[in-house]
């Protein structure tokens, strides 16, 4: 990527300073996209980008910030080069910022390599289609949205919900799926890559508590770029981090999971900036480019043919006014395959992890299924599980208005069903790990709370081996 | 080498502003830079050409050189391509794979369609005759499913003073010499095409024929004609995806062209690893030996996806004028509309409504306004149908990109979210979603089936609507308190919805159902319906009837009787019968 630009001009003066944006006049030639350093009049040198270029002018982005520069005493130098960072494999059980710099006291990384962090598409032939689960112990997730290596799966939260703890729990808890029964293959764990955007200092330290109680800290980098640094850096932070998740992956063979947090965070600093360069808005502000955008992160996920290794995203976002059609949590959804919803409402009852089961889907989950790499009834007995709960939500509503007693026998025996479900099939600790049997027999427990006719979604080959009625 | 007409000095993402040239023309073809990455020229005001570019603009420089090309946008037409994997400005991605590895670099110069093969052309046409645009000069069998029609080009006139003889010749190869009022032509069996510019027909005709999907709800309630237009929409997770590749598989089109416009990776490399390994259910052959697929995910430049369809859709017309029946699938419509939302955005247009263009509606009626079935130019039949993907935010389907797609198709699928949360699939909602072409195609059904389609339609169309509004009354009061006469009506139409709209595609048996099947599955329904009426009428308990035997029966006969045991069928409605009149026989 080298070949394309002669940096190492140097420039006086910037023409105007807006927000995180700076604006140079009297550049020679200057490429779209190139890397400056910004010098202010301490000598203090903070990075930026090209975000566009004219004839003799260019429109730089200040990652750190732009207090403190002036019109006359600032210094702007073109370095001639992409955003590259260096990549190795001993950047695991590091701690960085969020463009990439060590911030744990430790030295500077020996690199292998240098990487653009936009990364280059992968060629949709090129890539292998996700087929192994990963057991992360979580019935909800195993058995109803099952998480495939390779996919995207975002975990769609709202303010107060215990995102940070489920995340944390499928981080210490994921591992390459076996089939029920099957035994010997190795517990291979994954490569962590946590990319934090925005995120409290309370939430950072969370995660770090948690990962080292659980000796997870040396397979995992962190990117941190927190609430109170500056909101351009957002911008990069899962860039640099899915440039070394791609090295761990697809150069030296890894399983990478990569946990990226706060995705609204993200999304906001990109309209913070498109709307200081005066862009069209679409909807409530955000860039019409934002699903282009957003697209460029999660797309960096897969497996390709040529490297044994995955990347698996994790990305987290709060819904605002846990509103699932804002715009974020909405193109996210077009995008990944498949979301992970959080529920308020079970989080008021108790119910630790609150999945909302309904409205989240794993799209990968068909291929990751069923005889030889789980258990043959696993498709059926979640289609089974999802007709069931959603006939609860029904009855529910109508139990509201004529009373439980006045439903019949066997709406009265789904409601039974539901409550189940709720605090024994969804309600597991932080620290508990069901393995996918344990998960699958628990499932046909709930069944055999309902009558055996109602259950169509299963066979009958299937209700004989596994339903046992009770009353 | 292409002469330069222009420098760059204006770059902001996708959009680029050079000055040079005024002979440039509005939509020509240019090279921009050293790598010469492929650009469109979309605007001009004096010596400034506005360019979209269809490959990343990291790196690029204000001075760097624009090549002019001298002709529009445009695509290679010839034998080669079915089985063909391109992305939106029709580069193999295969062949990129390749040469470059796994990742999409940029500048990569390749010809769509591999030119060195060779290709066994039959001659058919006599020398001496006049020939035009369309007319057959020979075949090729371009694959074993499928024969090639080489023609001549459309606006190409004139006495044809040489044809090949038989034997094999690439597709540059010249294969006929045409004498035209102004000199002699050489034609090679390739052809190219402008993307933008519709293939001329001789004329539209009426269309009379189903597209056949072997998807139920679809096929019975919500027909599609070959030559016609329809919309999915759908929140994400609402099946879409899953139902396009249905379509894809089992359509009864000739030709299949799937657009993966700015969808997801994973999604598209299924298609592509699934596809190959996919059987055609009539030939017995790979489908792939009639699909063509074009493939530019949401990660790959933004340009190239406004491209992709008019693309994908110039390919399909092109197998139209072979006297083919051509389904394209283009998922999804709306990624494609923000793409020139996108395009709008960075040249500051002004926008429209949620910041789309205003030219949004006129380019979507461009688009289905290619479907069509015609009269070639050659004289023979053959049809475009077009189904294209909507994905509206946040599943409103009140929002620009549907509600303009409404103004254009006449068959309209809507998908349900709150079916698919309940695994409801395909979820195709029976009360939103309709057909235009009922009276086009009512004819076809009757002579094919011998059955009256149109009234048993309409009959399971009223029962369900009867339970959507006996619905609002159980959420009230209670099924309970229904009479029983409703409550056979609340039971017919769950055997509607679980034995009849629900369809498994993941099962051997359900994935496709023929239309003898389909119409006698909806009969047992209703017949069900119609004795069982007669019984509760007579003074039985809506239980006795829930509990008889043959309602499981019904309910699983979709995946347990195959299309060739339609016999079996007829064994279900004398269980029908035989359980009714024995519960009947107690209320005399």
């Amino acid at each position: 990527m080298s070949d394309w630009m002669s940096g190492g001009q140097q420039i006086s003066g910037l023409s105007k300073v807006e927000g995180p944006i700076v604006v140079v006049e009297g550049t020679g030639v200057v490429a779209y996209d190139e890397v400056v350093e910004i010098i202010d009049q301490n000598g203090r040198i903070r990075p930026g980008r090209v975000l566009e270029v004219g004839e003799n002018l260019a429109v730089v982005e200040v990652f750190s910030g732009t207090a403190g520069l002036s019109i006359d005493g600032t210094r702007i130098r073109f370095l001639g080069r992409s955003f590259q960072i260096p990549v190795a494999q001993e950047m695991l059980g590091r701690i960085f910022n969020g463009i990439g710099e060590p911030i744990d006291g430790g030295p500077q990384p020996l690199a292998d390599r240098h990487a653009d962090i936009n990364g280059q598409p992968i060629n949709p032939t090129a890539r292998v289609y996700p087929r192994d689960y990963i057991q992360t112990g979580i019935s909800a997730i195993d058995l109803m949205n099952t998480l495939v290596m390779g996919q995207k799966l975002p975990i769609f939260s709202g303010s107060g919900l215990p995102q940070d703890q489920l995340a944390a729990q499928i981080v210490r808890q994921a591992r390459i799926g076996k089939a029920v029964g099957e035994k010997g293959r190795s517990d291979d764990q994954f490569a962590i890559v946590f990319a934090a955007m925005g995120v409290k200092n309370d939430v950072a330290a969370f995660f770090r508590k948690s990962l080292t109680e659980s000796g997870a800290l040396t397979r995992v980098a962190m990117f941190l770029n927190l609430a109170d640094d500056p909101a351009v850096e957002r911008l990069v932070t899962p860039r640099v981090a899915l440039t070394l998740a791609e090295y761990l992956a697809f150069d030296c063979g890894q399983h990478v999971l990569v946990v990226m947090m706060d995705m609204t965070n993200y999304c906001e600093a990109l309209r913070q900036i498109s709307n200081i360069r005066g862009e069209v808005p679409s909807r409530k502000g955000y860039p019409g480019y934002m699903y282009s955008d957003l697209a460029s992160l999660y797309e960096r996920t897969g497996r390709i043919k040529t490297s044994t290794g995955s990347i698996t995203q994790l990305p987290i976002l709060t819904m605002p006014n846990d509103d699932i059609t804002h715009p974020v949590p909405d193109l996210t959804g077009y995008i990944t395959e498949g979301q992970i919803v959080l529920s308020r409402s079970l989080t008021q009852q108790d119910v630790y992890p609150p999945i909302a089961v309904l409205p989240s889907l794993s799209r990968l989950m068909k291929d990751g299924i069923g005889r030889g790499k789980t258990r043959d009834d696993h498709s059926r007995v979640s289609m089974q599980l999802y007709a069931a709960y959603a006939r609860v939500q029904d009855i529910r509503s109508l139990a509201s208005v004529i009373g439980e007693e006045e439903l019949s026998t066997v709406d009265q025996r789904y409601l039974a069903f539901g409550r189940a479900f709720e605090t024994e099939f969804i309600q597991q600790d932080a620290g508990e790990n069901r393995d996918l049997e344990t998960t699958l027999s628990l499932a046909w427990q709930l069944l055999s709370l309902l009558p055996r006719t109602e259950l169509t979604r299963v066979t009958e080959a299937d209700i004989n081996r596994y339903y046992q009625e009770k009353r | 080498m292409n002469p330069v007409v222009g420098r760059v000095i204006w770059i902001n993402g996708p959009v680029l502003r050079a000055r040079g040239s005024r002979l440039v023309t509005m939509g020509e073809m240019v090279e921009l830079g050293e790598q010469h990455l492929v650009g469109e020229v979309i605007g001009l005001a004096g010596d400034v050409m506005t360019i979209q570019v269809y490959e990343e603009t990291a790196g690029m420089k204000p001075g760097e050189p624009v090549f002019g090309t001298g002709s529009p946008l445009s695509v290679e037409l010839g034998p080669g391509l079915l089985g063909g994997i391109f992305d939106g400005i029709q580069r193999p991605l295969p062949v990129m794979e390749m040469q470059k590895g796994s990742f999409i670099g940029r500048g990569i110069r390749l010809t769509p369609l591999y030119h060195a093969t060779r290709w066994q052309f039959t001659p058919l046409a006599q020398i001496g005759r006049t020939v035009s645009g369309g007319t057959v000069l020979g075949t090729v069998p371009e694959t074993q499913q499928l024969v090639h029609v080489v023609m001549i080009p459309p606006g190409v006139t004139g006495k044809l003073v040489w044809l090949a003889d038989y034997g094999e010749y690439g597709i540059t190869d010249p294969v006929a010499r045409v004498q035209t009022d102004e000199g002699e032509v050489t034609i090679p069996m390739l052809q190219r095409w402008p993307v933008r510019r519709p293939r001329p027909v001789r004329s539209r005709l009426e269309k009379i024929e189903p597209l056949l999907t072997g998807q139920r709800v679809l096929d019975t309630f919500f027909p599609l004609v070959k030559g016609g237009a329809a919309a999915i929409p759908g929140g994400f997770g609402a099946g879409k995806t899953i139902t396009q590749h249905q379509i894809a598989k089992w359509s009864d089109a000739q030709v299949v062209i799937y657009i993966g416009c700015g969808e997801r990776g994973n999604e598209m490399t299924q298609v592509l690893q699934e596809f190959p390994e996919l059987v055609d259910p009539r030939s017995q052959r790979p489908l792939m030996e009639r699909t063509v697929l074009v493939a530019n995910t949401s990660n790959m430049p933004v340009a190239a996806r406004e491209a992709s369809v008019y693309t994908g859709v110039t390919i399909a017309e092109y197998y139209r004028d072979m006297g083919y029946h051509v389904a394209l699938m283009a998922d999804s419509t709306s990624r494609w509309a923000e793409a020139m939302r996108e395009i709008s955005g960075s040249l500051e247009e002004m926008p429209a409504e949620e910041g789309y263009p205003a030219y949004l509606s006129s380019r979507l009626a461009g688009f289905y306004e290619r479907a069509g079935l015609v009269e070639n130019l050659n004289g023979t039949t053959g049809s475009v149908s077009l189904i294209g993907a909507v994905s509206p935010q946040g599943g409103d389907f009140s929002e620009p990109v549907t509600q303009q797609t409404k103004r254009y198709v006449r068959c309209f699928w809507a998908l349900d979210k709150s079916l698919a949360s309940a695994r409801h699939f395909p979820s195709v909602n029976w009360l939103n979603s309709y057909s235009e072409y009922i009276d086009n195609i009512s004819n076809w059904w009757q002579i094919e089936t011998g059955m009256d389609w149109r009234a048993l339609r309409a009959k399971a169309m009223e029962i369900l609507n009867e339970e959507s509004h006996l619905d609002q009354i159980v959420k009230l009061v209670g099924p309970d308190a229904l009479p029983d006469e409703q409550r056979v009506t609340l039971e017919t139409s769950r055997l509607l919805r679980e034995g009849f709209l629900q369809q498994n595609a993941l099962d051997d048996i359900d994935t496709y159902a023929t239309p003898r099947k389909q119409l006698k599955m909806l009969s047992l329904i209703l017949h069900f319906h119609e004795r069982a009426m007669g019984v509760v009428r007579r003074g039985a308990v809506i239980s006795s009837i829930q509990a008889l035997a043959v309602v499981n029966t019904l309910i699983r006969m979709k995946a347990v009787i195959s299309n060739d045991q339609l016999d079996k069928l007829d064994e279900i409605g004398i269980q029908l019968d035989q359980q009714m009149d024995e519960l009947e026989a107690l209320y005399r």
